[in-house]
């Protein structure tokens, strides 16, 4: 099945303050994000410093921790909080039914 | 319901055929008398078997507080009196659109010139075995609350199926009524699509509080009984009995009929900013429209779109532009507001109101100097004034210090700003609720000396407790001291006024059991948290309550959450434990196998006397861990704030130095110790005489063995600031070494701060402070031992054995897998 949106699984997959990977061959995994209220985001898997994983991070408010130096990054626009400078591809994102489906053309994009 | 002849040869007006006699159909056709009563000849087609009424009071009148007579929006003689027929109990179950007519289930046809559809929504079924029972029921309409209020006259229990606004209404409803009722819930939290964590959770404490039991986080497998409903099973295996069961796990948008009518249908009947469909002669409205992508659940954006519509209808077409939505909560008693956007992110400011004493939960979310959502619970008066900011898009940066206060004081005489507000208040007024400290007191208390914010908890108490007044307190100071003011106590991090030893201190004090309810108790200014506070509180509440807190996963670090150590590349080192650094050749070769099936590229020795394996894939961690396992080895727990290991030397076993078996006792204390969480890392040795070849006395707890006994060091370190142990007493028994090294390891736990290590902490308490309570307080020692070792006996599980079974393996496997070129294939994860 291929098109616009690439159907990754239920919502209910990834945990709540958590996240999943959507692995892509030959490239960069995409993260994929829940934060405490529900809503979904994705990201290159990628921290813009030393490329941490960012969906081995914690997930408060609308932003990410990365695991290896705490770096906060923005879940919705990739972008370095605070005084770190910074961006890492987004990738969007769209909830039908409970399921989670994200855009292929960024996907490809952010994974290369 | 009576017929009405429908056609009167004379009239030769424009039919206007509406299907669905709901509150958007009548409310459109209202709106199009209002502007021209005589222009259409109007038909009105009902499923439902009564007049037009209001949907959304039938919780009420499920709560007894009303009746149906009192919900009816129009009676019969408003049909009369504007000459509009209304077919009630015989649905529309086909349109024509070549030939405008539209036809019953009854067999009767009627043309149009316009249609309209408003068929609402149906409520979703969730397709488990046992939906169709007898006595499993949505709540929709004034059918489905008969069906309730039959159930309940019959007593017995009631499971709703939904956490949502509909189903606590009927929750609520149906417990009023006497039913015992349990509500089940998939996500962790409450009404999660309007609240955020902390309303939520404050919402659960209320519900439970007056007798309903909620279930959050339960998945339904099935509702079982024979020949009607008996219970439901839950994915866990729990079975609950009920003789009702409500399900109100959402709605979609009843598209049936316009879909078989050949009209274009998204989510919902797809409709331009006049509410007109893709047939040009058909509008549609209310919940079953989709517009510009939208679909909504409320009633307020179905008064807009019934305006558009109507002002089309009459050719003065004006536009719908879609709605932003608040919703409310009818539960008496149990005020909560949402409105707009409360994800929070880039570039939102929030701003959070917490008051315990009161039970109330304020946040609104400000972006570019705009109120974009707001979440209250508790006090929810000012709801429509921020509702109404918010619509409004008005730039709120005037009232930006002042806003969570409410419109009363925030537009109250020129008071924007705090301080200004601070100092107009009268000398009684009460500035601390929690221990009654009025303006008066914290004043004369600064005046006399106390110069920062700690200083005035300490001595008035004022802000102590909950720590909402904390910014009025500072207010205080700034007015009286100007730049005196000395900074106040260094906080847990910038989500709360209080530092570590307060927010310890009131975990245990008042029996919290929970991070969300720490929050509000002590009124976090975010709603969830950051990544510092919330392994803190997830570590000080796990010490606080061994055996009885449920870990929360995600307010861990990566290192501890998968049990294994990340490195730079993003894969992770794993380490068994070795106890007391001994091995033999079944461990070996287990680690050998190891390294050659996952390819793993490195192996080392380490500083604590045991092997790393380096480069393993997340993906591989529960395989590496079930070998190693099967060879009998365990987590060592290098990745935690945890007991690392404890290292040996070979003592008088071997080393003609040794004086006592230091790795005997080093194997014993580790068996004892290990699987503890702590503030941070914690290490231990023993080495076997003087020379101290283990390295005693840079570890947190150092054992070095004399002829007369064991000398107990404490407080060592490694690493940047080595720092070399204080002697903490000599003591002559192994037992007593072990006892001490129990005590000392649980004096650190319940009292040092999260993140410090042990050097850090007996600087600042002062070595003599520790030899007072482990080596001079026997009965205190013996206490501190007896603690540590009850909570060691919920935490020796072997984390890697659970995950090697299987536990969380969601955190292992990617959710999908993606493929560029050979389209897109979707890995069975689960079931
Ligand atoms: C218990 C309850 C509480 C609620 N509380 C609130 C609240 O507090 N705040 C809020 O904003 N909203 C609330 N709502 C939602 C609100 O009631 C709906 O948004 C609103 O009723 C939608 O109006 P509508 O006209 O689109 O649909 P409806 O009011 O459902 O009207 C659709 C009508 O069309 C009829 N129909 C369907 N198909 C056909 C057919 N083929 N032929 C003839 N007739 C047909 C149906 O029988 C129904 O009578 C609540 C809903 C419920 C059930
Ligand atoms: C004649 C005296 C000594 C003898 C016989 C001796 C013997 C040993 C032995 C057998 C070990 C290995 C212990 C084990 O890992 O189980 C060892 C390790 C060690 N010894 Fe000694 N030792 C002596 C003196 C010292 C002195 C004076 C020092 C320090 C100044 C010292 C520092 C160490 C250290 C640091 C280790 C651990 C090294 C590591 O783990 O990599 N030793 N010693
Ligand atoms: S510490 Fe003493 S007993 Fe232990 S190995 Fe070194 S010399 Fe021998
Ligand atoms: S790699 Fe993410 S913070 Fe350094």
């Amino acid at each position: 099945m291929t098109g616009d949106w690439l159907d990754i699984g239920w919502v209910d997959e990834i945990p709540v303050r958590g996240s999943r990977t959507v692995q892509v061959t030959g490239g960069d995994d995409i993260a994929v994000f829940r934060t405490a209220e529900g809503k979904v985001f994705a990201l290159r898997d990628r921290c813009p410093h030393k490329h941490g994983r960012l969906s081995q991070g914690i997930v408060h408010g609308g932003a990410v921790a990365c695991p290896l130096h705490n770096w906060r990054i923005s879940l919705s626009t990739g972008e370095a909080l605070g005084e770190d400078k910074g961006c890492t591809p987004t990738v969007p994102v769209k909830i039908d039914a409970g399921r989670v489906l994200i855009c292929r053309a960024s996907t490809l994009k952010a994974a290369a | 319901m009576e017929h009405r002849p429908i056609k009167t040869d004379a009239d030769t007006r424009d039919h206007l055929v509406v299907i669905g006699n709901g509150m958007a159909g009548c409310r459109a056709v209202e709106e199009l008398l209002a502007r021209d009563p005589a222009r259409y000849r109007v038909t009105i087609f009902g499923a439902e078997p009564r007049v037009n009424y209001n949907r959304i009071m039938l919780s009420p009148v499920l709560a007894g507080e009303k009746s149906f007579d009192d919900i009816v929006i129009n009676d019969a003689d408003w049909y009369a009196a504007n000459g509009i027929a209304l077919v009630a109990g015989d649905p529309v179950v086909a349109i024509d659109r070549a030939a405008r007519t539209v036809t019953t289930r009854g067999g009767a046809t009627e043309s149009y010139d316009r249609l309209l559809i408003a068929t609402g929504s149906d409520p979703f079924i969730i397709p488990v075995p046992g939906k169709d029972l007898p006595g499993v029921i949505a709540f929709r309409d004034m059918d489905d609350v008969d069906t309730m209020l039959a159930a309940a006259d019959a007593g017995g229990d009631a499971v709703v199926i939904g956490g949502g606004l509909l189903g606590l209404e009927a929750a609520h409803g149906l417990s009023l009524r006497g039913m015992k009722v349990t509500v089940i819930h998939l996500m962790p939290t409450l009404m999660e699509r309007q609240l955020d964590e902390a309303a939520g959770w404050l919402l659960k404490q209320a519900l439970e509080g007056r007798g309903q039991t909620i279930l959050t986080g339960a998945d339904t497998a099935e509702i079982v009984g024979n020949g009607k409903v008996e219970g439901v099973k839950l994915k866990d295996g729990t079975l609950i009995p009920a003789s009702l069961v409500v399900m109100a796990v959402g709605i979609r948008p009843s598209v049936a009929l316009a879909r078989d009518a050949g009209l274009a249908v998204g989510r919902g009947i797809q409709v331009d900013d006049h509410m007109v469909t893709s047939d040009p002669a058909v509008l549609a409205v209310g919940e079953c429209v989709e517009h510009d992508g939208q679909v909504y659940g409320l009633v307020a954006p179905l008064w807009d779109m019934c305006r558009s519509l109507a002002d089309g209808l009459v050719e003065q077409p004006t536009g719908y532009r879609g709605s932003v939505t608040s919703t409310k909560l009818k539960v008496s008693g149990i005020d909560v507001f949402s409105a707009g956007d409360f994800s929070g992110g880039d570039g939102c400011e929030d701003i959070v109101l917490r008051d315990a004493s009161r039970g109330v939960y304020k946040r609104v979310i400000v972006r570019d100097d705009r109120i974009v959502g707001a979440v209250l619970y508790g006090d929810t008066a000012d709801g429509s004034w921020y509702f109404d900011l918010l619509k409004k898009q008005e730039d709120v940066s005037d009232l930006r210090d002042l806003l969570i206060f409410g419109q009363s004081f925030a537009s109250g005489g020129g008071a924007a700003d705090p301080k200004a507000a601070v100092a107009a208040l009268s000398d009684d007024a009460e500035i601390c609720g929690c221990n009654g400290v009025t303006k008066g007191q914290v004043v004369s208390c600064i005046a006399k000396g106390a110069h920062s914010l700690d200083a005035v908890r300490g001595t008035c108490k004022a802000s102590a407790s909950c720590g909402s007044c904390t910014g009025l307190v500072e207010n205080l100071l700034a007015l009286t001291l100007g730049d005196d003011v000395q900074a106040g106590p260094k906080t847990m991090c910038k989500c709360t006024s209080f530092g570590h030893d307060d927010v310890r201190r009131e975990i245990v004090a008042q029996a919290m059991r929970s991070i969300p309810e720490v929050m509000q108790k002590l009124h976090w200014t975010t709603p969830d948290g950051c990544s510092s506070c919330r392994p803190a509180l997830n570590y000080y509440l796990l010490c606080a309550l061994p055996g009885d807190y449920v870990d929360d996963q995600q307010s861990r670090f990566v290192n501890e959450r998968m049990h294994a150590n990340i490195q730079k590349d993003g894969t992770y080192s794993v380490v068994p434990r070795m106890w007391g650094g001994l091995t033999n050749p079944t461990e070996l070769r287990a680690i050998a196998d190891v390294v050659e099936k996952f390819n793993a590229p490195m192996v080392k020795v380490t500083g604590g006397q045991r092997l790393d394996i380096f480069g393993i894939r997340k993906e591989d961690l529960p395989a590496v861990w079930a070998d190693l396992n099967a060879a009998g080895m365990v987590s060592g727990h290098a990745y935690g704030k945890s007991l690392r290991t404890v290292k040996t030397c070979v003592g008088s076993e071997w080393c003609r130095f040794g004086t006592q078996d230091s790795t005997g006792l080093g194997v014993k204390i580790e068996r004892m110790s290990w699987g503890s969480w702590m503030p941070h890392k914690f290490k231990i040795a023993v080495s076997g005489c003087p020379r101290n070849c283990a390295e005693a006395t840079i570890k947190d707890f150092g054992i070095v063995c004399v002829d007369s006994g064991y000398e107990l060091h404490v407080g060592g370190n490694g690493g940047i600031h080595v720092r070399a142990t204080d002697l903490l007493c000599k003591v002559a028994t192994e037992q007593e070494a072990m006892d001490y090294c129990a005590a000392f390891i649980q004096l650190y736990r319940e009292e040092a701060r999260y993140l410090e290590r042990t050097a850090p902490w007996i600087e600042r308490v002062g070595v003599d402070y520790v030899k007072a309570r482990i080596a001079d307080d026997r009965a205190g020692r013996e206490a501190l031992r007896a603690r540590f070792l009850y909570a060691q006996s919920f935490s020796q599980d072997d984390p890697w054995a659970q995950r090697a079974e299987g536990a969380e393996r969601e955190h292992h496997a990617p959710m999908a897998r993606f493929t560029p070129q050979e389209g897109f294939l979707k890995e069975e994860i689960g079931a």
